[in-house]
């Protein structure tokens, strides 16, 4: 089945939980006893509504304080096919979590409230999106009934909207705009009545319209070994089977390929899924390539094309979104995950902060706080086999981590 | 000739990707077996990701004495047909041993005497990473895990310090003393689940399939009857209904629903009906709205 990913932004109080309880609700995709217990939570609450941001809020300390901490993975589907939510807080470390939500996402959400109209975080949130390369945007304009459901005032968000995006450098990202009340239904799912001035087409309709394509699709061929299977029975005593999952293009039998770092060049014999074996497969299968060349590959080890070879360096320049209450300085070292290579990293410098509302001027800066997004340059002990992450999401992001706690200390991207 | 070309199945091939990921990355991983359609799925799911090799790890089941017997037959069929390696390790032992204390009375669950036998085991076998079957969809707390989610040396659950995901890359470093809880199928429904079963053709205990069962009420929910580890007051009157379970927990936890669904079409076709969720039949989520995420930090998985 398909499968859509969408990741949500918004600020404090903008209503996305009510959205994405109003989504919920009017697919049906709450069951009775979880909408019974919406009910009755909402009831000794003493609010007159039903408060569907407790369908998503997950953690005692969040019902309690009334907010969403953490990223939160909800499901629903329609008869066209599956939707996962990454619904990401707008609170604390919101880039961090946005970043985390939006790096999995095909397509995003973005909430503006109708009476607040555009404001600093949202270019935050368009700005994030931008960074990671979301194809698809939708801005839901909300609280349409604040409003007093007014084409006016929708109007005036929209043009402040066009101001912002009129500042992007990510052209081809499709941008759509909605007038919604998530908390009466306007918009949502179904069609507003209050609105009979807007001609488009609800939020899930567009959802259900938009095609899954990712910018990765019309990449090139990348093939990270993740493992080695050698099962050593009778019927397979020579097998040497390379597993892994395929980034970006297609790969089929008979093609000419080169594995990376040895450079040695072979043609793929067999393409096994399980215990069948296919002549072509394509981007996101996990599937098993054996060689016609007895070739020394490990893990971390990368397979393509020989005619598509990606770029190989041990300097990067990155742009990195940092996660860790520790800051990141010049001169420290750092564990590079990149997919399922792992090598050591040395930060020279950390050059400037983005400023996140599309400024072109950037400030210097020596270090980057929890939240910060900056640009620095890194020095490798191994070299990486990669693209600039416009070309390929998955072979041109990376992970640091901390060599102390293990953590995941930030998020790069490569340029 | 015409050409084969492989159809992708997003959710398969995350799992796929997790799993090997699993074997990269850690010494001694589990498998968390309980006998439930979850984690049968799992072991198809290993099969898979490592076709033609056997499945690397052994598979665990903690025992909590209250089971289905129809789940522990087929659990070492399972196990006898594929070659795999299976521990048990029994809540029993604990209680008998004075580890722990036996819950009594009408509600009584060892479901978290579970925790206690599970971290035993992993101490006893040093094991760092263990596969669990578990689902974002089914739970409010389980909504917000990682997918490699990392325990302390008391297997606690640090619910506001996790690590953060991005792509699918899986970091999977430790501290000596910590362990990573995997979850392959985080981003499956329970609906996925069953189309898959379905679709790959999965054997699945009997219990999970409509059949006349002696059963009585309580609370507006179906308790199996007659078996010595439901309690059942005097008052609460048995009765034969044509039922099946949707979750295989505890027998004294789990309760039926009443059905006709005799074969995996019907489950499928009632499963996308259903107006009430999977673990709207779990007594011990119902204890109280925060209950599985207590559990978690407690090191329940």
């Amino acid at each position: 089945m398909e499968v859509l990913k969408i990741a949500t932004a918004g600020s404090v109080d903008d209503g996305k939980s009510t959205l994405i309880g109003r989504i919920l609700y009017d697919t049906q995709s709450l069951t009775d006893d979880k909408l019974e217990a919406i009910e009755k939570k909402s009831k000794q609450r003493g609010f007159d509504y039903l408060d569907f941001s407790l369908a998503t809020d997950g953690l005692v300390a969040e019902r309690e304080q009334g907010i969403t901490i953490d990223v939160a993975h909800i499901y629903f589907s329609t008869q066209h096919r599956s939707y996962i939510i990454a619904d990401t807080p707008g609170h604390v470390e919101y880039t961090r979590n946005m970043v985390t939500g939006a790096s999995t996402s095909q397509v995003a959400i973005i909430l503006i409230d109708a009476r607040k109209g555009v404001i600093e975080q949202t270019s935050r949130h368009f700005y994030i999106n931008n960074l990671l390369r979301i194809k698809d945007i939708i801005i839901a304009v909300n609280k349409m009934d604040l409003v007093d459901y007014s084409e006016e005032k929708y109007n005036a968000v929209q043009q402040e909207i066009q101001e912002l995006i009129s500042k992007s450098t990510y052209k081809e990202q499709n941008i759509t705009c909605i007038p919604v009340s998530a908390l009466q239904g306007d918009n949502v799912v179904k069609s507003s009545q209050n609105m009979t001035w807007y001609k488009g087409k609800t939020l899930v309709e567009h959802l259900e319209e938009i095609q899954v394509q990712d910018v990765y699709e019309e990449a090139q061929t990348r093939f990270p070994v993740q493992t080695v299977i050698r099962p050593k029975t009778e019927d397979y005593h020579d097998f040497r089977g390379y597993a892994g999952k395929l980034y970006g293009g297609e790969i089929s039998v008979g093609d000419q390929v080169t594995v990376l770092p040895s450079g040695t060049q072979s043609t793929v014999k067999e393409i096994y899924f399980y215990d069948e074996k296919f002549d072509k497969a394509g981007i996101g299968s996990s599937i098993t390539l054996t060689l016609e060349d007895d070739v020394n590959v490990s893990r971390g080890d990368m397979i393509v094309k020989t005619n598509e070879p990606p770029k190989i360096a041990k300097e990067l320049q990155a742009t990195v979104c940092w996660m860790d209450k520790k800051p990141l300085t010049a001169a420290t070292k750092y564990g590079l995950q990149h997919g399922v290579h792992n090598v050591l990293a040395k930060i020279v410098e950390v050059d400037t902060i983005e400023e996140t509302n599309f400024s072109v001027e950037k400030t210097a800066a020596s270090q980057l706080q929890l939240n910060e997004i900056g640009n620095i340059q890194l020095k490798l002990n191994k070299p990486l086999f990669y693209d600039s992450y416009q070309d390929n999401k998955y072979n041109g992001g990376f992970i640091l981590i901390d060599l102390q706690t293990n953590t995941t200390a930030g998020v790069g991207f490569i340029k | 000739m015409s050409t084969k070309v492989l159809q992708t199945n997003i959710l398969e091939s995350e799992a796929i990707h997790i799993f090997r990921e699993v074997v990269a990355q850690f010494e001694k991983p589990v498998l968390l077996f309980s006998g439930g359609k979850d984690s049968i799925t799992l072991v198809r799911l290993a099969q898979k990701a490592f076709f033609p090799a056997k499945i690397p790890f052994p598979l665990l089941h903690i025992d909590t004495g209250h089971n289905f017997p129809e789940t522990i037959e087929f659990r070492d069929r399972l196990v006898k047909k594929l070659g795999l390696q299976l521990i048990v390790r029994n809540v029993q032992d604990n209680i008998d041993a004075g580890k722990v204390q036996e819950e009594t009375g009408k509600y009584a669950s060892r479901n978290i005497l579970q925790t206690e036998t599970l971290l035993d085991a992993i101490e006893e076998f040093g094991f760092d990473a263990c596969i669990g079957g578990a689902r974002r969809d089914e739970e409010k707390a389980r909504a917000k895990e990682r997918i490699f989610s990392v325990r302390d040396d008391f297997g606690q659950w640090d619910e506001k310090n996790q690590r953060p995901e991005v792509f699918d890359m899986l970091n999977g470093k430790i501290n000596h003393g910590q362990n990573v809880r995997v979850f392959p199928i985080s981003n499956w429904t329970e609906l996925d689940v069953w189309s898959y079963i379905e679709k790959e053709n999965i054997e699945i205990p009997s219990i999970y399939f409509a059949h006349t069962r002696a059963t009585f009420l309580r609370d507006g929910l179906i308790w199996s009857a007659n078996d010595d580890v439901v309690y059942r007051e005097e008052d609460e009157k048995t009765e034969e209904r044509v039922i099946r379970f949707r979750t295989v927990g505890d027998m004294s936890c789990t309760a039926a629903v009443l059905s006709n669904a005799y074969d995996i079409a019907s489950v499928v076709q009632e499963i996308r009906q259903s107006t009430i969720s999977e673990r709207g039949a779990r007594i011990d989520d119902k204890r109280s709205e925060a209950a599985m995420e207590k559990r978690k930090q407690q090191g329940y998985f």
